[in-house]
């Protein structure tokens, strides 16, 4: 029986330990190179597990995703593009409150997100106690613990991809709630988004860039050819994902 | 088969969005991410030990607040300062004096090997005296300072340095992360510049690159402190005078802050326009540093780096000098006729032609204009041995130096254009001739008019 591929996107802020969870799943398997025409480092790598093979790659580390570096175009790009059929979002569990606004932000993008809080033995030592469950609760996505470099919650992690990618987990991301002046503004927006650009990448998060004024999506979306419906599914699944 | 991305439609999708957007949409946006993870936060994460968690924070709160941040911010640099000066005057002497009865010896030796008197002027009277000069005035305020300097940094307070400053640069025009690339100036402008790299847009790294200049350098560092201390408190004895010192040479520090924002101000209305961008500061932890290891450091790296790059740039300058200084043409010496070529513009700014000259000559480095300008005055005759301080500040007051002087020297130091190994960073990183240029022309033309200024001024008031 031929393995499916499925691809895994690794977002975090910077020095969450995003790189020592990447060199657990993938070993020695990697690539590293630079994102095309970029300066930015991408290093991709690859694992089995249940008889699937993942193709992991490690998104440059960044704060936010509002595309104010090349960092965080590379980032943003890949997720909205590419399509990963999992991104993992690293915080830092010393650190969650600033680490969540970038889980928020990748959950606005795509539903398909698995949440690991890192640093959960350095957490403990400081005295900050973590109620993941209600976490995942409140997220609308799996939350694992994990302490990356002591190989704690790895397990844990491979099987919940696994059950993602087999469909079995169904997620709901919380929506961020923006002020009643901006909530009027995207729900005038998401009609025209779809209308313009279809199905293919989420209306809502289209409309809140549009508001934003962010002039490199729009450059982004010209050097993008759009993929019809019928392709993006099968795409998914199956595509090797291409360069940007 | 593949749709393509209807671009013009794309297009005025995004024009009919703006249209729509309130003016603050991205506070608006970010404040309710920030809102969400906070209400997040509150409900799943529980601290069993308080205290531990809020001390950055609470410090924070008070380093990096509104009303407190920027008092706070002034009282430290006055206190470095001030430690400084009060700390260098006496081992100052103390090498002075030294290097003085070193000389004694010398010039016993010299005799004795019945020397010829070129080569005793050559080697002692040039290379020794200029080189004994520069260290016993540079190296006790750098070690102390340095030292102090990274205390502060690896304790984690100059981040809330960037992080205070940042609101200043952004309603200038400029990008936050300028407050990182100036507070590096303060060590180094050219490596500054190489700094700016972390500034995305184009524009407002150049406004990082135009205006690094403004701020005192290592090299610069030791001219202010040693002509504040000789001139600007000379009326003062004791605590005030170092006080009154400090306060110059802060005074001197805002100053060139205040330039550099203003011009970064002028400039992104005029050549370089436009808004300035986010970015995220990230904060460490306030964490008490490796004492002894830090002192250790910044004295071996910093001091003795810049200590070397001056004795090894003034060695070589000081034989120059000295050259330049003992060959005649007709009756004057080729030092002096450049000197009284230049003296009527330089009168003009309130310096001479010897401190013009200086600042020409020591293009290549900041640290060596004022070895040069010692040796300039040196190789006119009035032979002062190196003793002590007072006997510096004789010499300079033998050349008709009066607090103006010192001060409008301190202001075309602070302002002029960047040392050479700068502008070859700003051409390397700049990829232009042109920008290049400006560099330089943009803060030589305002240190030319400030100082101008100042003369011009003190001269209508008659204080001088």
């Amino acid at each position: 029986m031929a393995m499916n591929e499925y691809t895994i996107a690794l977002a975090g802020n910077p020095n969450t330990g995003k790189s020592t969870l990447f060199n657990v799943l993938t070993g020695l398997r990697q690539h590293t190179g630079n994102w095309p025409g970029k300066t930015v480092v991408h290093a991709e790598g690859f694992f089995t597990y249940n008889n699937n093979r993942y193709r992991m790659i490690d998104l440059p580390g960044t704060y936010s995703l509002y595309s104010n570096s090349a960092d965080e175009e590379v980032a943003r790009d890949f997720i909205i593009f590419e399509k990963p059929d999992i991104t993992i979002v690293v915080l830092d569990a010393t650190a969650l409150e600033r680490n969540l606004n970038l889980a928020l932000q990748v959950l606005e993008m795509t539903s398909n997100v698995i949440v690991c809080v890192n640093l959960m033995d350095e957490a403990k030592k400081k005295g900050i106690r973590i109620d993941t469950k209600k976490l995942a609760a409140t997220l609308g996505v799996p939350v694992i613990p994990i302490s990356a470099r002591n190989k704690e919650g790895i397990d844990t992690l491979l099987k919940t991809i696994d059950s993602m990618v087999l469909g079995k987990i169904k997620t709901n991301p919380i929506t961020v709630r923006y002020s009643p002046e901006i909530e009027q503004c995207i729900e005038k927006l998401i009609p025209r988004v779809k209308e313009v650009i279809g199905d293919a990448y989420p209306a809502r998060w289209v409309a809140l860039r549009l508001l934003d004024g962010d002039m490199s999506l729009l450059r982004a979306f010209q050097q993008q050819p759009l993929p019809s419906v019928k392709e993006v599914s099968i795409y998914a699944c199956h595509g090797p994902a291409k360069s940007i | 088969m593949h749709a393509t991305v209807p671009q013009n439609r794309f297009e005025e999708l995004m024009n009919e969005a703006r249209a729509l957007t309130p003016a603050d949409t991205r506070e608006q946006i970010v404040a309710a991410i920030f809102r969400t993870s906070q209400a997040i936060c509150n409900e799943t994460v529980t601290y069993t030990n308080q205290a531990k968690q809020y001390e950055t924070e609470k410090l924070d709160r008070i380093f990096t607040s509104k009303l407190w941040g920027f008092p706070i911010m002034l009282v430290m640099l006055a206190v470095v300062i001030y430690i400084t000066v009060a700390g260098a005057n006496i081992p100052s002497s103390m090498l002075a004096s030294f290097f003085g009865w070193v000389e004694g010896y010398l010039t016993l030796f010299f005799q004795a090997i019945h020397a010829p008197d070129w080569l005793y002027g050559l080697l002692v009277l040039g290379l020794y005296r200029g080189t004994a000069w520069v260290v016993s005035v540079m190296l006790p305020p750098m070690a102390i300072f340095f030292p102090i300097f990274a205390l502060l940094e690896n304790y984690g307070y100059l981040p809330r340095v960037a992080f205070n400053m940042d609101r200043l640069f952004k309603k200038a025009g400029a990008h936050g992360k300028q407050s990182l690339t100036m507070a590096m100036g303060f060590g180094c402008n050219a490596a500054a510049v190489m700094s700016t790299r972390i500034i995305e847009s184009p524009r407002e790294r150049m406004l990082a690159i135009l205006t690094n200049n403004f701020v005192p350098c290592n090299g610069r560092w030791p001219t202010l402190i040693l002509l504040s201390s000789l001139f600007m408190a000379a009326s003062y004895t004791g605590g005030w005078k170092t006080f009154v010192t400090a306060s110059v040479v802060v005074a001197m520090v805002l100053f060139g802050i205040v330039v550099t924002l203003t011009v970064s101000w002028v400039l992104s209305k005029t050549a370089l326009r436009g808004i300035p961008t986010h970015y995220t500061l990230e904060l460490p932890p306030y964490r008490r540093p490796k004492i002894w290891d830090t002192i250790l450091r910044a004295t071996l790296d910093k001091s003795i780096y810049v200590l070397k790059r001056a004795i090894v740039v003034a060695a070589p300058a000081g034989v120059i000098t000295w050259v330049l200084g003992n060959i005649h043409i007709g009756d004057t010496t080729i030092l002096a006729y450049l000197a009284n070529w230049l003296d009527p513009f330089a009168k003009a700014l309130g310096l001479d032609g010897y401190i013009l000259m200086a600042f020409i000559l020591g293009l290549p480095a900041n640290e060596i204009v004022l070895p040069i300008l010692l040796m300039g005055y040196l190789s006119t005759g009035s032979l002062t041995e190196v003793d002590g301080l007072r006997s510096l500040k004789q010499i300079f007051v033998d050349h008709g130096w009066t607090w103006l002087t010192a001060l409008n020297m301190m202001l075309f130091s602070l302002l002029h254009y960047p040392c050479g190994t700068t502008l070859v960073n700003i051409y390397k990183e700049t990829k232009s001739k042109k920008w290049t240029f400006v560099a330089f022309a943009l803060p030589t033309s305002i240190a030319i008019a400030v100082t101008f200024f100042t003369a011009q001024l003190a001269k209508w008031f008659g204080i001088v």
